[in-house]
């Protein structure tokens, strides 16, 4: 069903892009109407040279509630999407905040399809359709991705007065689960990294500082 | 009359002034001490969140705590910050639905920020004057016996008036601060002071290598 649903989005790459939960629907409805129509088109997408028979492999950019114009910038430039499309990704999604520099929709050899748009309250379910994640160095970004376990590559923002966000950020790539980029290194980033060497992350919890806390009050174990 | 005054004032200033500096030593040295008697009904609880991932964390904690033990309790958050309190509000009100007693046992406060993100260290001593004050008032107003902070600028002012009231014996409260995941290698500005002046009385980090460093810590594992 949904393998349908990609191929008659690369037909019509502009069909219901503008977010991820209207695509869906719109796909479904489709094949429930006319599902001869819809195979039809499948085989001709197949048939086609460079549309090939490809699955989205979405790369999700996200910068949080920060102005973050740099990371933008970075990911909107020509070398950066050149290094993702030679690394199979098909679709760029951006994430951008509270930035005020705006990505062009068009990339040069327009096989990478870039989209973006600036706030959502559900910015996890775009971490879940994505391949890969590339965030600003926020905490609730980075642990929400790990958690999630898609691949992340972190951009440290150096512009912050009180850059304290790059040690999570670099303590976390030493423990090989996510990989960290400066702006400026983002590209040889995208071009070095290897997703099989990357470890899953094992999300802690509160328990072990809620006993110790029950205990200093003197609150009985259990 | 006038020089009697004076006389008396001689004596009894300095026999004050010692009397506070013991009250104070005693208040350092009782802090660190962990409660021998079971408390025999639920703390009031102050819980102080902030933007940047601080909430998520805190919220965290809140989740894991029993809440019979905790309560009730009274969640602060900066007042150009609505979200944080939004959330603990979705959290509050869930535990209502899932069946939690119906008392009006979560309360909700805002108060003035010390220190805005990126806003100068100068301008910063006026506003965490004024933030220290409103502090002051929350903190009688509330008189917590559990503080649980994790590093928003907010929660210095909070802790410091809750250790003078400590001092003045207006009321006695356990401070818990828990150090941001986000702090891998030194402490936050609220963290460092809170442990140099020895105001929390139990310090948590989330990494080995930060209790290596501040050896009066506790290591006690990832939050998230």
């Amino acid at each position: 069903m949904r393998r349908r649903v990609l191929g008659f989005q690369c037909m019509f790459p502009n069909l219901g892009r503008a977010s991820p939960r209207r695509r869906i629907p719109l796909g479904t409805i489709t094949i429930l109407q006319w599902p001869t129509e819809v195979i039809l088109l499948k085989n001709l997408v197949r048939t086609g040279e460079e549309m090939g028979s490809r699955e989205r492999r979405v790369v999700f950019v996200t910068v949080g509630t920060t102005c973050f114009d740099a990371l933008v910038k970075a990911v909107d430039s020509d070398e950066v999407k050149e290094a993702l499309l030679h690394k199979g990704y098909t679709d760029l999604l951006i994430q951008m905040g509270r930035g005020t520099y705006m990505p062009s929709k068009v990339s040069v050899n327009s096989t990478l399809q870039v989209d973006y748009f600036t706030f959502s309250p559900s910015i996890a379910d775009y971490i879940r359709e994505a391949s890969l994640v590339i965030s600003h160095a926020g905490s609730g970004s980075i642990l929400e991705t790990l958690r999630l376990g898609k691949p992340l590559i972190v951009v440290v923002n150096e512009d912050l007065m009180d850059n304290h966000q790059s040690e999570l950020a670099e303590e976390l790539a030493n423990r090989k689960h996510l990989f960290c980029a400066r702006p400026q290194t983002l590209q040889e980033t995208v071009e070095a990294m290897e997703l099989n060497n990357l470890l899953p992350y094992m999300p802690g919890d509160a328990k072990q500082v809620v006993t110790l806390i029950s205990k200093f009050l003197g609150f009985p174990v259990d | 009359m006038g020089l009697d005054a004076l006389a008396a004032a001689c004596c009894v200033l300095p026999v004050l002034l010692a009397l506070l500096a013991v009250r104070f030593a005693y208040v350092l040295w009782r802090s660190g001490q962990p409660s021998s008697r079971s408390p025999t009904a639920g703390l009031r609880c102050l819980i102080v969140l902030g933007s940047g991932g601080h909430t998520a964390e805190m919220m965290n904690i809140v989740t894991a705590l029993q809440k019979d033990r905790f309560t009730p309790r009274y969640y602060v958050a900066a007042l150009t910050d609505s979200m944080s309190l939004q959330k603990a509000q979705v959290y509050e009100q869930s535990l209502i639905q899932s069946g939690e007693k119906i008392t009006k046992n979560a309360h909700f406060m805002q108060i003035y920020r010390s220190r805005e993100v990126g806003q100068s260290y100068i301008t910063s001593i006026a506003t965490t004057l004024l933030a220290t004050l409103h502090a002051m008032w929350l903190v009688i107003r509330i008189r917590p016996q559990v503080i649980f902070c994790n590093g928003p600028g907010t929660c210095f002012p909070l802790c410091v008036c809750a250790f003078v009231l400590k001092v003045l014996g207006l009321g006695w409260s356990s401070i818990f601060y828990i150090e941001s995941i986000a702090r891998v290698k030194k402490l936050s500005l609220s963290g460092l002071l809170l442990y140099k002046l020895r105001i929390a009385d139990q310090f948590y980090v989330q990494w080995p290598q930060l209790q290596q460093k501040y050896p009066r810590a506790y290591y006690a594992g990832r939050l998230m």
